[in-house]
């Protein structure tokens, strides 16, 4: 139950963005973006990343199970990943937020073949990473 | 008044994310792991997500503007290219093997865990990176 009203505080919390200040809350997107440091528009993408950020805060003291860490990944992985991850968005346009959520909600035929594509070769990262690693 | 909804949006986001389990790497990988023992718990967050905002977004979109600026930024491009399919497999390849995305990952951050701080610190300097291909390629 609990994970239902996660996802409905996320698709209200798009929803107060796109009404309000007409952005797509596309996490890589404004990553990447802030990155580029010459926008003069930057402003709201700091503050948005600061938000979430302090969120991740309250839930320290709320809801601590939150950060749960059980994996047999190691930090080698956690920089894998990462560079994947960063590379991919960008080059992608987008990442679970903003294909997974904002773009399917709009019915946007690059965002949903986007989500099936990235499920996809997640669900194949995750068995090479059982072969490999032998447990996940 | 832009900056102040961008830092309650993020914070809401956050919360939403913590609730979910998408924060936790092992409930993602559960849910990428259909051929083991398959955790199907975050598909309540794509249902939960998805069904509100695929009823406010027409509603939103009947507006001539948002409340707070001239126009949205909405992406219009429909064209399924190389670059979307080729990055999107790259990043589903990265979140299977960290069990963690851009969001979560950020707003995991205030945990402390240095896994969750090498995993921001790569992915941003794998986007640095895109960044200076894109451009060298693109002239």
């Amino acid at each position: 139950m609990e994970v239902i009203i996660g996802g409905v505080i996320i698709g209200l919390a798009a929803s107060i963005m796109l009404v309000f200040n007409g952005r797509v809350t596309g996490i890589s997107g404004i990553v990447g973006e802030g990155l580029r440091l010459k926008s003069s528009d930057n402003n709201w993408r700091y503050l948005f990343l600061a938000g979430l950020v302090s969120g991740g805060f309250i839930l320290r003291f709320t809801h601590p199970s939150a950060f749960t860490l059980i994996s047999s990944a190691s930090t080698f992985d956690y920089i894998l990943g990462g560079l994947f991850v960063g590379f991919g968005t960008l080059l992608g346009s987008g990442c679970t937020s903003g294909h997974g959520v904002c773009g399917i909600s709009r019915l946007s035929p690059r965002s949903i073949i986007s989500t099936v594509l990235f499920i996809t070769s997640g669900v194949l990262s995750v068995l090479l990473f059982k072969f490999v690693r032998g447990e996940l | 008044m832009r900056g102040l909804i961008a830092y309650l949006v993020g914070l809401l986001f956050a919360l939403g994310l913590g609730l979910s389990g998408m924060t936790q790497p092992h409930i993602v990988r559960g849910f990428l792991n259909i051929f083991g023992e398959w955790d199907w718990r975050l598909l309540g967050v794509m249902i939960g997500a998805i069904g509100v905002h695929v009823i406010t977004y027409p509603l939103i979109m009947k507006k001539k503007s948002p409340l707070l600026d001239a126009k949205f930024y909405v992406p219009s491009n429909r064209i399924v290219d190389k670059r979307l399919i080729m990055g999107s497999i790259i990043f589903g390849l990265g979140w299977g093997w960290a069990g963690i995305c851009p969001g979560p990952g950020i707003v995991a951050l205030a945990s402390y865990e240095m896994q969750f701080v090498y995993f921001i610190l790569s992915m941003l300097l794998g986007m640095k990176l895109f960044q200076v291909v894109d451009k060298k390629t693109r002239g």
